[in-house]
């Protein structure tokens, strides 16, 4: 299948590419805040809204003022400014507007600023020559990749949670040993459709 | 003597991969080989050493409500300058990192000492903490590096240490090795620290 398909892309980022366990990004929240189901459920939708606002404003800034005004230079700092700018007022108006949805996933959206995936994302669009269609397509897949392994992970760590584990192992040893066996099962969808 | 400890904390008690969790992303990603794993350490202590500088010179003058963005902003500027220095000096190196070098301005790391050191210190006890943790990290993902190199290739630093008949784990250089490593070694510092408390 061509890997510039929209839905090669999407299946390419969702499972072939995932975000945490293959490409390494964004570990800290994905050993942080998996304990509990709950959790890791409030904080793939957060990063599901806030990945999409800030790719799309990213890419927009990025081919509309950097790119005409030949400030390619500016990418670093004006991608992570308009991130946590962007962070801020989604914050405030879900906080105005739709306070149900901000009693969901408010405390998770400060956490995203720092959430090296948001930015990784708005970077791997640019450098990939997305255009606006396949960059959206990219960090949906991205980002429902990401909520799909953090609770996976979550429910196997509730369960370890019970388990007798050695005492040294005991806390983040084991859950690395969780995360690389989950790691080596997405291995296994290399080259699902030709990818 | 506690210009000694900033500098020393950071290596052992208080590394920042093993003891405080941060800063796994680059650590795991980038420590397929002890070459990679070395460029990614010497980047970011590069970074942090700079920003911790200027942070602690310009504190004095910071507003507390803004202090974030401020810092951001240098960090940003130091990154894009290695960014750019990584791209025309060393391009091999540069493309197998890939995106993990812009990424660097969002280390843990790097924001966490400027928020949690230089903010509050002086200029030499920052360059000093800067130094002691970015040699911590350095170290951290060099040995992880060295050891998923080692065993999943045969190979240290690009030279063959096995004889021929040796057959590598292609596992450890694939992402689950970078997994296990990290997590045997913090099964070990544990083991240890248990030992050491029960004397």
């Amino acid at each position: 299948m061509d890997s510039t398909s929209l839905f090669g892309i999407l299946i390419a980022s969702l499972l072939i590419n995932n975000i945490l366990l293959i490409r390494f990004i964004a570990l800290c929240s994905f050993f942080g805040v998996s304990n509990q189901m709950e959790t890791s459920i409030g904080m793939g939708m957060a990063v599901i809204f806030v990945m999409m606002m800030a790719s799309a404003v990213s890419w927009l800034i990025y081919y509309f003022l950097l790119v005409p005004f030949d400030l390619v230079y500016l990418r670093t700092a004006s991608f992570i400014l308009t991130i946590a700018a962007l962070v801020q007022l989604e914050e405030m108006y879900l906080k105005k507007y739709v306070p149900t949805l901000y009693r969901a996933m408010g405390i998770y959206l400060p956490l995203i600023t720092t959430n090296c995936a948001v930015l990784a994302v708005a970077f791997l669009n640019i450098d990939y020559n997305y255009n606006f269609m396949q960059s959206m397509v990219y960090t949906f897949g991205v980002s429902a990749g990401y909520t799909l392994a953090i609770i996976l992970f979550a429910g196997i760590r509730e369960r370890i949670a019970l388990a007798p584990v050695p005492k040294a192992l005991q806390g983040y040893p084991i859950a690395f040993f969780t995360a690389s066996l989950m790691s080596l099962a997405f291995l296994g969808f290399k080259g699902l459709f030709g990818l | 003597m506690s210009l000694k400890n900033d500098f020393l904390s950071g290596i052992i008690k208080e590394n920042p991969v093993l003891v405080l969790m941060i800063g796994l992303c680059p650590t795991l990603a980038v420590s397929s080989t002890a070459v990679n794993g070395f460029g990614m350490g010497i980047a970011a202590s590069f970074v942090l050493v700079c920003s911790n500088i200027v942070i602690a010179m310009v504190r004095k003058w910071t507003p507390d409500q803004i202090r974030i963005p401020i810092f951001i902003i240098i960090i940003s500027t130091f990154v894009t300058l290695t960014d750019y220095v990584m791209q025309a000096y060393y391009p091999a190196l540069y493309k197998q990192l890939g995106v993990f070098v812009p990424l660097i301005v969002v280390n843990c790391i790097i924001l966490g000492r400027a928020e949690a050191f230089a903010y509050k210190n002086g200029v030499l006890s920052s360059t000093l903490d800067g130094f002691g943790m970015g040699l911590g990290f350095t170290l951290v993902i060099t040995v992880i590096g060295a050891i998923r190199e080692l065993i999943g290739n045969g190979t240290i630093f690009g030279k063959v240490v096995f004889n021929p008949e040796f057959q590598p784990a292609l596992i450890m250089i694939l992402p689950p090795g970078g997994f296990i490593t990290i997590g045997l070694l913090m099964a070990f510092l544990h083991y240890f620290q248990n030992k050491a408390k029960e004397k």
